[in-house]
């Protein structure tokens, strides 16, 4: 039997998240103290040397980009903001850490700001997630009246502003870019890349874009240091990774552990298994923009180095169980409506692929065995064609879950 | 609350577009952006029209036309589409008698279809305003439109 090992939900469902003298009891910002006696160049140095890795799907190593960032600074403005429009269907971590222990996620910002010498940053978060918002609000008053936020914090000379933007229903703005580009009052639209964030980014300034969770593990890492995170994980997957598991589990849920935990001991040992009891048919690991997995895989470890070895993804964390008497044609049909759904229809491979491979999937209900798996690899070659030619993440996303279908489903799908 | 109050609340930054629409759009009881809205917003920033009625139009919580007092969003996204989102969308238009989009005679209820709203623990699962409803069955839902229809004020 695993068990969770909880360093950023530690605090969940144990403190107020509404108190903050609860936060400061159980140790809250005692990093940020820790840290404004050192260098900015400290803090930077010791999120480099934990080996964290950006915990919101791409697994880009945290202190690269902060380095990066304060590297292109040069005594221009900067600055830092999370991505909080957690939007990837199967996807909840960030509204727990939030909803549960805002505290920390302010905290970690402040962190990052001073390592890459920012004076002002933003929280983009999706707009439906009222909760997150109130109990955020509330954090950063209280952060501004204890001296944690705004001019001078804690005597240091060090300055940060930090406000709350709230995001509007669009999936696409989760995407760094595209992120910013709503941040400035714009429509859902994405930049092509590169440049990247780092070098222009908000208003055409070096900006740190960081995922919640990413950000939540900046007080751990600088209040008790790399070696101790390094002592979570695995040696390329560092530090704990909290998962949030749906679908066809007894006990859906979040939940936290060490990196490269066995797939069937985070479904049956935590989540409590499958509803109806038999081995699971297929697991969508990442959400919508995600790689499917068979049965076969259960041994997988979910760290970066392994899964990418067997051509699955970690993505966001979303590890969605499909049970045994489910049909993945209605799920596939799903997932494509999604991604039609949400393309920005800016550019065109992803405006009408998107639309194309939809429609194509529509035809499997009909199709025969071997019509089917024509139509599958048509659908999976035009996705292909999609990658390649899009301009954001969106229409580079529909070959993960498509591909990964075709190669262990392609017989199950033929045969429904 | 007056629409001039809410302009004077925000600084006059291309930023604070979203915030504005969403505060504008939170405070008219049928919970959409007037055409009067829009313009008040576009001359408070001193940005063109056409530029804050191209951003309310991409996004979806955002709506130009009028709602219901109660704007019901089931999510249909895989998750909840799995475990029988579909089912509860028919189930809602049964009890309404209104279909996706559309808005009850009475100006109490309108009914949307939403993307993943990040609650798939709890799937299927909707919100209606705020107030997130989860694990929802056909009984569970009309015990809620019931309880809504006998509330009328309700939060928002």
């Amino acid at each position: 039997m695993i068990k969770e090992k909880r360093l950023i939900l530690k605090n969940s469902g144990v403190i107020d998240p509404l108190s903050i003298k609860d936060y400061i009891d159980s140790g809250g910002y005692k990093a940020l103290s820790k840290a404004l006696t050192g260098t900015p160049e400290k803090v930077v140095e010791e999120v480099m040397s934990s080996g964290l890795r950006g915990r919101g799907g791409a697994g880009f190593p945290t202190g690269v980009k902060e380095q990066t960032t304060a590297g292109k600074k040069e005594g221009k403005i900067s600055y830092v903001v999370c991505n909080a429009d957690e939007g990837e269907p199967g996807t909840f971590k960030d509204r727990v850490i939030m909803e549960s222990d805002p505290h920390l996620l302010v905290e970690g910002m402040i962190l990052a700001a001073y390592g890459i010498g920012a004076e002002k940053g933003y929280i983009y978060i999706r707009g439906e997630y009222y909760d997150s918002i109130a109990k955020l609000k509330n954090a950063i008053r209280q952060a501004y009246e204890s001296g944690y936020l705004g001019s001078n914090i804690l005597g240091s000379g060090f300055t940060f502003d930090l406000e709350i933007k709230p995001g509007a229903g669009s999936y696409l703005c989760g995407e760094e870019l595209t992120l910013l580009e709503s941040l400035e009052g714009k429509r859902g639209y994405p930049r092509i890349k590169p440049p990247f964030p780092a070098e222009k980014g908000l208003w055409g300034k070096p900006t740190l874009v960081n995922n919640v969770e990413t950000l939540a593990n900046l007080p751990g890492i600088i209040g008790q240091g790399s070696e101790w995170y390094r002592s979570s994980g695995t040696d390329r997957t560092p530090g704990t990774k909290v998962f949030s598991i749906c679908g066809d589990v007894k006990k859906p849920g979040c939940y936290e552990v060490d990196a490269g935990v066995i797939l069937n001991d985070l479904i049956n040992d935590l989540a409590g298994g499958t509803i109806n009891g038999q081995p699971w048919k297929a697991v969508l690991l990442g959400g919508a923009a995600g790689t499917f997995v068979p049965f076969s895989f259960s041994d997988l470890s979910l760290c970066y180095e392994r899964l990418k070895e067997r051509g699955a993804t970690l993505g966001s964390g979303a590890v969605i169980v499909i049970g045994s008497d489910r049909k993945l044609i209605p799920l596939m049909q799903s997932i494509l409506r999604f991604f039609r759904h949400e393309s920005c229809g800016k550019c065109v491979p992803c405006r009408l692929g998107t639309t194309f491979i939809y429609e194509s999937s529509i035809r499997l209900g009909e199709a025969d065995h071997d019509a089917r798996i024509l139509i599958v690899e048509e659908i999976v070659n035009h996705s292909r064609e999609m990658a390649k030619s899009s301009l954001c993440p969106l229409g580079q996303s529909p070959v993960l879950p498509l591909g990964t279908l075709q190669i262990h489903f392609t017989e199950t799908i033929a045969s429904e | 609350m007056d629409q001039q109050e809410i302009l004077a609340g925000f600084s006059p930054e291309r930023a604070n577009l979203l915030p504005l629409l969403h505060a504008l759009q939170d405070n008219h009881p049928q919970n959409y952006l007037t055409g009067e809205s829009l313009n008040a917003v576009a001359r408070h920033l001193k940005v063109n029209l056409s530029w804050v009625y191209g951003v309310a139009g991409y996004y979806s919580m955002f709506s130009l036309k009028p709602r219901g007092r109660y704007v019901i969003r089931v999510c249909n996204s895989p998750v909840c589409n799995m475990l029988g989102s579909s089912g509860i969308i028919e189930a809602l238009s049964g009890i309404l008698g209104i279909g996706k989009g559309e808005t009850t005679p009475d100006g109490l209820f309108t009914v949307e279809e939403a993307e993943c709203l990040g609650i798939c623990d709890l799937a299927p699962a909707m919100m209606v305003n705020r107030t997130v409803y989860g694990n929802l069955t056909k009984e569970s839902l009309k015990e809620i439109i019931d309880e809504l229809r006998i509330i009328k004020k309700g939060q928002k």
